[in-house]
């Protein structure tokens, strides 16, 4: 199976109370790749996923699938494959019943159909499942045999929309990197939409970041966090710090609580570190504040420290800090984590 | 266990109830096999004869009660099951409207529904005498207590969501609606046809007033036979019915509940 690329032209889509769903979106999504779609609740995410299943149509602009115009075709003249985010089984058809669907519809021969489905049962890891009810699955089992029907007419594209979002964690777990296999070992098209960044980041070729119904940026899980377009994409994909800028300093740039070190010429309102780049200062720190509170979180603890600004500064350390609730504590910063952002929206610390 | 006497005046009260409404059925079904009801059943005796009687002069009405129940069954779904569809997935003011305006044969005098309808069809010689007249009448009469039930289950049932996943499958609306729709709903369409087919045999207002001669109901005969015959046909006369009726709600009950048993979970 080799992939069909997705193409949205200048797709504008407004509800009819008036919601700007979707401010004109122009979208390439490579043959074979998954992309995954990110953002909060309201930003136009799952309105693009339907737009791309023919759920929905655009009120202006073209979806094209390789080099077919489908956007007057409804979703069912699409060949789209589809995982909803509580699954939609049927539950008048058993395990078996529901992968054949689809064949059936396209008239597939018994035999086949019957082969066809147990080869995709083997696929998803339920084989002897096939004549179970819906309703004796377990959320993880119903998620894969969703998958396994949305797999079996061989469609040209996979869409899920939250596709693991009903899962306890741990599950979540298994099943993502399940997922992952499954979909690199296919070669198929796939966008997904999600809400949750370490999803996107492990799933996803490509992670395209929304924002109130347009793009905020469209680039590699590495790429989004290590250069965000935006203070939004920086603050949604990962934590932040934000540090407004008083005045210059002789070696660097005055912040509340001390001085950051700076040394290009440009002056920024904002400059910007993620927890993970900030470290507690032995010595002479940058920043100097009390810590406010302790959490250990395993793998690294995470410390907030008041440095009198209005939000206390997030610090993730590899090793549980000696520090008591209420000490003073310094922090140091390298001036290669340090980074400014081109908008000024409102970051989430 | 220790019973306290609130539970002994409890009991006694059900008892009570029952007795009151059970009697007088037990003692239509007595007079219904008493050879001389004035006389008493230990001075007279008993006796199928009545019953042979009934049966002589009736059959007809009862034959065409059960072909009455099932056609209205078989239209009142093909009517109603779109309906109920059609209501659900419009959800607006109108269709709130409409499914009020459906219920109001039900609350109307037959009488007034049955006028209504002769006054309007009444010249049209060949359907005035003939079944499908009183058919109309039921259908008219028995349409809510289908789509109403069917309409319920519709709404729980998540139809937009599974219809989406079966559109995305390839299934155009007409294969939706047959394969997904129907199947989901039919916990609400068998309770329905329940509910239509005791209406309809045991529906007397409309269907007098519609009758001809030549096209009487049960009910309408049991009229009849009150009217004009001995107390003991009439009784009779009840107790074949409820030896129809009674084994036949059973059958209809038990297929139903073995075929949504999948629905209730």
């Amino acid at each position: 199976m080799t992939g069909t690329p997705i193409r949205l032209e200048g797709c504008r889509k407004t509800f009819a109370n008036g919601t700007v769903a979707l401010h004109s979106l122009d979208l390439d999504i490579r043959p074979g790749e998954t992309l995954a779609i990110l953002g909060p609740s309201g930003c136009g995410k799952t309105t693009t996923l339907r737009l791309i299943a023919g759920l929905e149509r655009p009120d202006s602009g073209r979806v094209l699938f390789g080099e077919q115009d489908v956007t007057a075709l409804p979703i069912e003249r699409r060949d789209v494959g589809m995982v909803f985010q509580n699954y939609a089984l049927f539950p008048n058809l058993d395990v078996a019943g529901n992968i054949a669907y689809g064949l059936k519809i396209r008239g597939v021969a018994k035999a086949r159909r019957q082969a066809r489905c147990a080869e995709l049962l083997e696929l998803v890891g339920l084989k002897d499942l096939g004549r179970r009810s819906i309703h004796e699955l377990s959320g993880g089992q119903r998620q894969r045999v969703a998958l396994a029907r949305a797999l079996a007419p061989q469609p040209r594209v996979l869409l899920l929309d939250e596709p693991l979002a009903a899962l306890d964690a741990q599950l979540r777990e298994r099943l993502r990197s399940e997922l992952d296999q499954l979909l690199r070992h296919l070669g198929i098209t796939a966008v997904f939409v999600t809400h949750d960044q370490g999803e996107a980041m492990a799933l996803g070729h490509r992670i395209l970041v929304m924002e109130q119904g347009s793009m905020a940026q469209l680039a590699s899980p590495q790429a989004i966090y290590q250069q965000p377009a935006s203070a939004f994409v920086a603050g949604f994909v990962g934590n932040l710090n934000a540090f407004p800028v008083l005045e210059r300093s002789p070696c660097g740039l005055k912040v509340m609580g001390g001085e950051l070190p700076w040394s290009t010429g440009e002056f920024p309102d904002i400059l910007y570190c993620r927890p993970e780049h900030l470290r507690v200062a032995t010595g002479n720190g940058h920043l100097h504040g009390r810590l406010v509170a302790q959490f250990f979180q395993g793998a690294h603890s995470r410390l907030l420290v008041d440095i009198g600004a209005q939000q206390p500064v997030l610090v993730d350390c590899a090793e549980a800090s000696l520090c008591q609730v209420g000490d003073a504590i310094a922090l140091s910063a390298s001036p290669r984590h340090l980074f400014q952002l081109p908008s000024f929206g409102e970051v989430r610390p | 266990m220790k019973r306290t006497p609130l539970f002994y005046g409890q009991l006694l009260f059900v008892l009570l109830v029952c007795a009151f409404m059970l009697v007088p059925v037990l003692m239509s079904l007595l007079a219904g096999l008493t050879r001389n009801y004035f006389q008493g059943v230990m001075a007279s005796g008993m006796t199928l004869d009545w019953l042979n009687q009934v049966w002589t002069a009736y059959a007809d009405t009862i034959w065409l009660s059960l072909r009455l129940a099932f056609a209205c069954a078989l239209c009142v779904t093909v009517i109603g099951v779109p309906a109920a569809y059609a209501l659900v997935r419009m959800n607006n003011r109108f269709s709130r409207a409409f499914e009020e305006l459906m219920v109001l044969p039900v609350a109307m005098p037959g009488l007034a529904s049955a006028l209504a309808l002769l006054l309007t069809y009444g010249q049209l010689g060949g359907f005035r005498s003939s079944w499908l007249f009183i058919l109309v009448g039921h259908v008219i009469f028995t349409l809510p207590f289908l789509v109403r039930p069917v309409m319920a289950v519709m709404q729980r049932q998540h139809l937009p969501i599974l219809e989406e996943a079966a559109a995305s499958l390839g299934a155009g609306p007409l294969r939706r609606f047959f394969s997904v729709v129907v199947p989901n709903s039919r916990a609400g369409i068998l309770a329905g046809v329940l509910m239509v087919v005791t209406l309809s045999l045991g529906e007397f207002n409309l269907t007098w007033m519609l009758h001809t001669p030549m096209t009487k109901t049960l009910p309408v005969g049991l009229a009849d036979s009150y009217a004009s015959a001995r107390l003991e046909v009439a009784s009779a006369y009840t107790v074949i019915f409820l030896l129809l009726i009674v084994p036949l709600l059973i059958a209809l009950q038990a297929v139903s509940n073995h075929l949504s048993r999948g629905d209730r979970r």
